[in-house]
């Protein structure tokens, strides 16, 4: 990568982050997997796939489906669970010198307390509530899709945690922006938004949706516009930092996306088809800052002139 | 080693192999790879407009800086394979995860099914290299379809072909030659790849007979690396205190190819 003449870091709830480029929760496993293709200190930040009180065994195959310009998945949490992860992924994960954003999901409030209790005692870097998982029969998305249950969530997890809490959004209601005050007033430190919208696909030959959890959720460029739809209707709602994300497939979507209103920009599905795109990313919005004559990452978030 | 992870080969050849079905055989300049390439690794090609995810197929031999895919045009992603040219440029990341393994004086059993056959010449040569015998089962719907088993003989594999509809040589499926081969008592591994039902039974045949045996799974995929959970297969485990235990095990990373005994098939 090009040496170039701006600075890159973003602060984010309280933590510098080195860039404002962070691969997002379920696409890039603990970490280790994509380490052939880059370090994981070289990205801003990386959300590690959802971790739970006990162990996961996920949900039954087929987990994924090609849809026009995106993907379904219905994976399932799949996860050796929170002590694991203390014990065996992060230590690597720190000692490579990542930034680390620990996802997090459960059944039932007091299991979410729980693992971010653990987890504060640790090195991570911040706690992402995952209240908006599709694919788990309980919890997940349930806590989610109501603004009351939202604020219980986010304020009962803010008594168990010493790291700074992002609070990932469902973008499956009605208006998302009340969610968003609503983890605003619980107490979160951040918003992340969005996760999957939910979708189904079936086969006419046999009937059968592809999925064998029948629904899953969609991602990928599909739903850009309407992450970045979201992400311009929270950002003038609340005053919380934003991890934008949602089908960013380029340095120009990324940039879109912190014109928009986010601080920091999320990778996952576009990672699939090249592993280097995160970094990509990164160069690209440097390139674009130094030919625009823009110094810090932060002057570009939220400059939107709508009509 | 990073960048040849990904690597931007070029299309020698890509000539359609069968008459009964859209196979095609194409043989990519892909140095990188191929240096790295294990009998029965597969690479994730990246098609071109219209895909969001690579496609997954199973490398069928390397031949010098090369690596040789055959594929059946099932899709958007292969009929694009389907219509590439000879010197244009193709994505192919890999090899990716884990292939068949071969003890030296294992005699081995090649068992394919259909399209199953080709991930099984890459170890069949392994295995003739190694210096031990080599003899291959294909079972396929009917004579239409019978392709590439020159390839197995031109390499001193010997090759029975059985025919669903006894429209070539026997009528019947491929668990037969697989029983009447292991009744000899002259066969120390069994390599698999064909419908998961095939493969399941080959696998019991296997375990009756306490012979090695492994198969190489297939399923949906998405990032080919092992970060996403998306290709996963159940697979039992024993814990360290020996309780046995049931896990969804990757088929990019931990697989395709797993021992038989480790896949739980219901």
């Amino acid at each position: 990568m090009e040496m170039r003449n701006v600075d890159l870091s973003v602060n984010f709830a309280g933590v510098t982050l080195k860039n404002p480029v962070v691969t997002v929760s379920g696409t890039c496993g603990f970490g280790e997997e994509y380490s052939p293709y880059y370090e994981a200190k070289q990205l801003g930040a990386i959300a590690v796939k959802g971790m739970t009180l006990a162990p996961r065994l996920g949900n039954p195959p087929p987990r994924i489906a090609e849809t026009p310009s995106g993907i379904l998945n219905s994976i399932g949490l799949q996860n050796p669970g929170v002590d694991v992860f203390i014990d065996e992924d992060l230590p690597r994960l720190k000692k490579e010198g990542a930034t680390v954003i620990a996802n997090i999901s459960g059944s039932t409030i007091s299991d979410y307390c729980k693992v971010a209790e653990k987890l504060s005692e640790t090195d991570v870097d911040f706690i992402e509530m995952n209240i908006s998982c599709p694919n788990v029969k309980e919890g997940g998305v349930a806590f989610g899709t109501n603004k009351d249950t939202v604020f219980e969530i986010t304020s009962e997890v803010k008594k168990y945690s010493k790291k700074p809490i992002i609070v990932k959004l469902s973008p499956n209601v009605t208006d998302i922006t009340e969610m968003a005050r609503a983890a605003e007033a619980g107490g979160a430190n951040a918003l992340a938004l969005i996760n999957t919208l939910l979708g189904m696909r079936i086969d006419i030959k046999t009937k059968r949706p592809i999925l064998h959890n029948n629904v899953g959720g969609l991602s990928g460029p599909a739903v850009f516009p309407v992450a970045v739809r979201m992400i311009w209707q929270v950002r003038n709602a609340v005053s919380l930092p934003i991890l934008g994300m949602g089908g960013v497939a380029s340095a120009n979507d990324a940039i879109e996306m912190l014109i928009a209103g986010a601080d920091a920009i999320g990778v996952g599905t576009a990672m699939f088809p090249n592993p280097y795109l995160p970094l990509e990313i990164i160069d690209g919005i440097a390139e674009y800052m130094e030919k625009n004559g823009i110094k810090n990452v932060a002057d570009i978030s939220a400059t939107v002139e709508p009509w | 080693m990073i960048n040849e992870l990904k690597d931007n080969g070029t299309i020698l050849t890509n000539d359609r192999i069968c008459e009964g079905a859209e196979l095609y055989d194409m043989l990519i300049e892909a140095p990188g790879i191929a240096k790295w390439t294990m009998p029965g690794q597969i690479v994730h090609v990246l098609c071109g407009e219209g895909t969001t995810l690579r496609r997954p197929i199973s490398v069928c031999e390397t031949v010098g800086d090369c690596i040789r895919l055959c594929y059946e045009v099932r899709g958007k992603g292969t009929e694009w394979m389907k219509n590439r040219k000879p010197g244009e440029k193709i994505s192919v990341l890999g090899a990716l995860g884990h292939g068949f393994s071969h003890n030296k004086g294992e005699r081995a059993l090649l068992v394919g099914g259909g399209i199953g056959i080709y991930p099984l010449l890459s170890i069949g040569k392994k295995v003739k290299a190694d210096g031990d015998s080599a003899l291959a089962a294909f079972g396929f719907r009917n004579a239409s379809l019978i392709n590439y088993t020159e390839e197995f003989k031109m390499n001193g594999i010997d090759v029975s072909v059985i025919t669903d509809d006894g429209s070539n040589g026997r009528q019947g499926f491929v668990t037969e030659l697989v029983k009447e081969a292991l009744a000899t008592g002259e066969i120390d591994v069994v390599y698999v790849c064909g419908p998961r039902g095939m493969m399941a039974a080959v696998a019991g045949l296997c375990e009756a007979a306490n012979v090695r045996c492994e198969v190489s799974m297939e399923e949906r995929m998405g990032c080919g690396v092992g970060a996403c959970l998306a290709c996963v297969c159940k697979t039992m485990f024993k814990d360290n205190a020996g309780v046995i235990g049931e896990k969804y095990k990757r088929v990019c990373m931990d697989g395709p190819v797993f021992d038989s005994k480790e896949i739980i098939w219901k």
